[in-house]
């Protein structure tokens, strides 16, 4: 199993590799000439392949988003899909260079994981995906319900919160990958999934009949999502926390993919330093004056990114709510660029 | 290797005495390897301090605080612990190894006596059958009976109802949990004194008919005292066990035993499985017989069915033995395939779930992999010992 292999490999290469430290991360992936992304093994919208078998989704852009930022090509990057379970410790074994899968920040995945979390790309919350046939339309009427879930997510332990809070009783079905908990529900063995909320309206779509079921309105907790790095590599953990916020920052500035040639041009001295023709903002993060540049003219910024996958424009139409930036209500506030 | 073996130790010198040489070089070898281990050991945990990942087994003691489909003990999805979590693995582990093992002995034994039978029929159905279910990989076979499972139960509300008392449906089988009540006891007490008294009966005939040759007919009568002493002070005791019946409540039902689809469909796929090849033990067992010991119990005058249990088994099980023993420890091990299926053993559970809210890699998986080993262990001596008792015994 690769979950087995990966622990092996872990414990192989925690106890091979010499105790002198070995090259960051950074001077890693340039000498590669490429970036291992650990994506997940399929969330609509945020990993997944799509009909051709090209990799897709806001997580995917996000990957991107750092290859070209470091390597200055979007396309330089092997995505290793992994299961909830298998993805902190392919990190931790420097399988891959960065995760970038729908993890939550939590406090405990943060300090005893060996792990950072370099930002949130996406605020999300867990709801309940159940069938209509149960004839409910609220979270409170769930009483003696049966769940699929995927395991080793925070959904597990927010379910119990929720339900002990409530004083209402649940079994769970605990599944590997979310293709078999999706399975189980579409087979009947749960009443509902429950799961990130972004996820669920991706879940939706792979029903046989999307309209036999619905998202309940209730959201349980907060599920802040971001990308995830080896502790102790400062200098890594600053590009990726950096090509966040650039890729926010050029969304407030209104630079876009289409624009920013012309904009390169621009006299605003906030543009100029974003995209490097003014200021060393590139060169202390050890990356090309040009890495933002590069970063919207192959990916864009983080509003394309977000309309693209799961947005206005694809097929899960997820409203921004939370994710919206900051001066039009909502929480993406990325530090300034100077 | 100049000096002969026969030389006199006190001619030559201590180095290039062949005996002082082979231990010279297996405890160098020895020492080579331990100090590989320790070299490797105190490298990872450099290597894991150095990365602030956390070490050590406290864990075991934080409140796991997720629900698991099916416990044996006691477990509180808001205050169990994760060791607690580990002992639910472990004994899921156990009971779906223990019900294949059982079901997997009897089908395998049948269909190896069945594909010797002389009728042409049971001989090709039970060839037919070894063919197929040996040759698709386990796994799939596993996926297959669950979704088999799934797919053919009905949903809780159009349950499938025997007696008004146990349902059938895709969450599972529900049947009414005994209650036990006041003198409850004597019931238990019943059933452990019928096995006693079963016991010192079987003693007896054995050792009348070794004196007398006279048969005692023990299992019915043995079998007859077990089943009939408790019932008979379940009654005389007032009926001190009550049931609680399943019941549809809401959307689902609530009360009562459950015996999940999950549970279902890996105990009978590792049961057919592993049948397959414990079928072939058998066969090849009996075949290992001498055809005279066959025809010498015929020209006695022996019924078919008594050659076969006092003859024939007798001598063909110290060959079925050893293999059997293999495959008892292959079918506990393919058990952790559950994981495909999200039946909560001790690898979808302890180095899933629990791997995954820990993040301790190494300390979860040696656990995982100590539990396998010492089933392993334990199933191997345990047949080992009937291995033994089955032997020729030299006269």
């Amino acid at each position: 199993m690769n979950r087995t292999k990966i622990a092996l490999s872990l414990t192989a290469a925690l106890a091979l590799i010499p105790m002198t430290s070995s090259a960051g991360t950074l001077e890693n992936v340039v000498k590669k000439g490429e970036l291992n992304c650990g994506v997940s093994t399929g969330i609509p919208g945020f990993s997944a392949t799509n009909s051709k078998g090209v990799w897709e989704g806001i997580d995917v852009d996000f990957c991107k988003a750092i290859a070209s930022a470091v390597l200055g090509n979007a396309d330089k990057v092997k995505y290793i899909p992994l299961t909830a379970k298998e993805r902190f410790t392919a990190l931790q074994s420097g399988e891959i260079d960065v995760l970038v899968r729908s993890s939550t920040w939590t406090s405990s995945r943060d300090t005893s994981l060996g792990l950072n979390f370099a930002g949130v790309n996406y605020y999300d919350g867990q709801g309940f995906l159940i069938n209509k046939k149960l004839g409910i339309s609220s979270a409170k009427e769930l009483d003696g319900a049966t769940f699929c879930i995927q395991a080793g997510t925070t959904t597990e332990l927010n379910l119990t919160d929720y339900f002990k809070s409530q004083k209402m009783e649940y079994k769970a079905v605990t599944y590997d990958t979310s293709g078999q908990t999706i399975d189980g529900f579409k087979k009947g063995r749960c009443d509902a999934v429950t799961s990130d909320a972004s996820q669920l309206y991706g879940l939706r779509l792979k029903m046989d009949d999307p309209n036999s079921v619905m998202v309940l309105p209730e959201i349980i907790s907060k599920e802040p999502l971001g990308p995830v790095v080896r502790q102790g590599d400062d200098d890594w953990f600053n590009v990726v926390r950096w090509s966040l916020f650039a890729v926010l920052e050029a969304e407030e500035l209104g630079i876009t993919m289409a624009n920013v040639d012309a904009q390169m041009k621009s006299d605003n001295p906030s543009v100029k330093r974003l995209l490097g023709t003014s200021g060393d903002a590139g060169a202390s993060l050890g990356l090309d004056a040009k890495w933002a540049y590069n970063m919207i003219k192959q990916v864009g910024n983080y509003g394309e990114m977000f309309d693209r996958n799961v947005g206005k424009d694809s097929p899960l139409n997820i409203d921004r709510g939370l994710n919206k930036l900051w001066n039009q209500g909502g929480l993406m506030y990325p530090m300034p660029i100077r | 290797m100049s000096n002969p073996p026969n030389t006199p130790t006190s001619s030559v010198s201590f180095f290039n005495n062949p005996k002082n040489r082979a231990i010279i070089f297996q405890v160098l070898a020895l020492g080579f390897v331990v100090f590989l281990a320790y070299y490797f050991a105190n490298n990872m945990f450099a290597n894991i301090e150095a990365r602030g990942i956390e070490t050590g087994f406290s864990f075991l003691d934080q409140v796991a605080g997720f629900g698991i489909s099916q416990t044996l003990v006691a477990y509180d999805d808001g205050s169990s612990t994760y060791s607690r979590v580990f002992l639910v693995g472990v004994l899921n582990t156990l009971l779906v190894s223990g019900i294949a093992i059982f079901f997997t002995t009897i089908l395998g034994l049948l269909i190896g006596i069945g594909r010797l039978s002389n009728n042409f029929l049971v001989a090709k159905l039970s060839m037919v059958y070894v063919e197929t279910f040996r040759n698709i990989p386990i796994l799939l076979q596993i996926l297959f009976w669950y979704n088999v499972v799934l797919a053919a139960l009905p949903s809780p509300r159009q349950s499938l109802s025997y007696f008004g008392e146990y349902f059938l449906n895709n969450r599972g089988f529900l049947m009414p949990r005994p209650i036990m009540e006041d003198n409850s006891g004597y019931i238990l007490a019943a059933l452990i004194l019928a096995c006693i008294g079963v016991f010192f009966l079987a003693r007896w005939a054995i050792k009348r008919h070794d004196d007398t040759g006279e048969e005692f007919p023990i299992f019915t009568v043995g079998g007859a005292i077990i089943l009939l002493a408790p019932v008979l002070v379940y009654f005389v005791a007032g009926q001190p066990i009550s049931s609680e019946i399943p019941e549809l409540k809401g959307f689902n039902f609530k009360g009562g035993w459950v015996i999940i689809p999950e549970l279902l469909a890996l105990a009978f796929a590792l049961s057919i499985y592993t049948a397959t090849y414990i079928a072939e033990a058998v066969r090849a067992g009996i075949e290992s017989v001498p055809k005279g010991q066959k025809e010498a119990a015929n020209s006695l005058g022996l019924k078919e069915h008594v050659i076969l249990r006092k003859v024939i088994l007798p001598q063909a099980l110290r060959v079925i033995i050893p293999p059997v023993i293999n495959q008892y420890l292959n079918l506990v091990k393919n058990s952790s395939l559950a994981t495909a299926i999200g039946y909560p053993e001790i690898v979808t559970l302890f180095s899933g779930t629990t791997l995954n809210q820990v993040g301790q890699a190494i300390e979860i998986i040696l656990m995982t992999m100590a539990v396998y080993l010492l089933f392993s262990i334990v199933i191997s001596l345990l047949l080992n010992w009937i291995n033994a008792k089955m032997e020729i015994k030299g006269r």
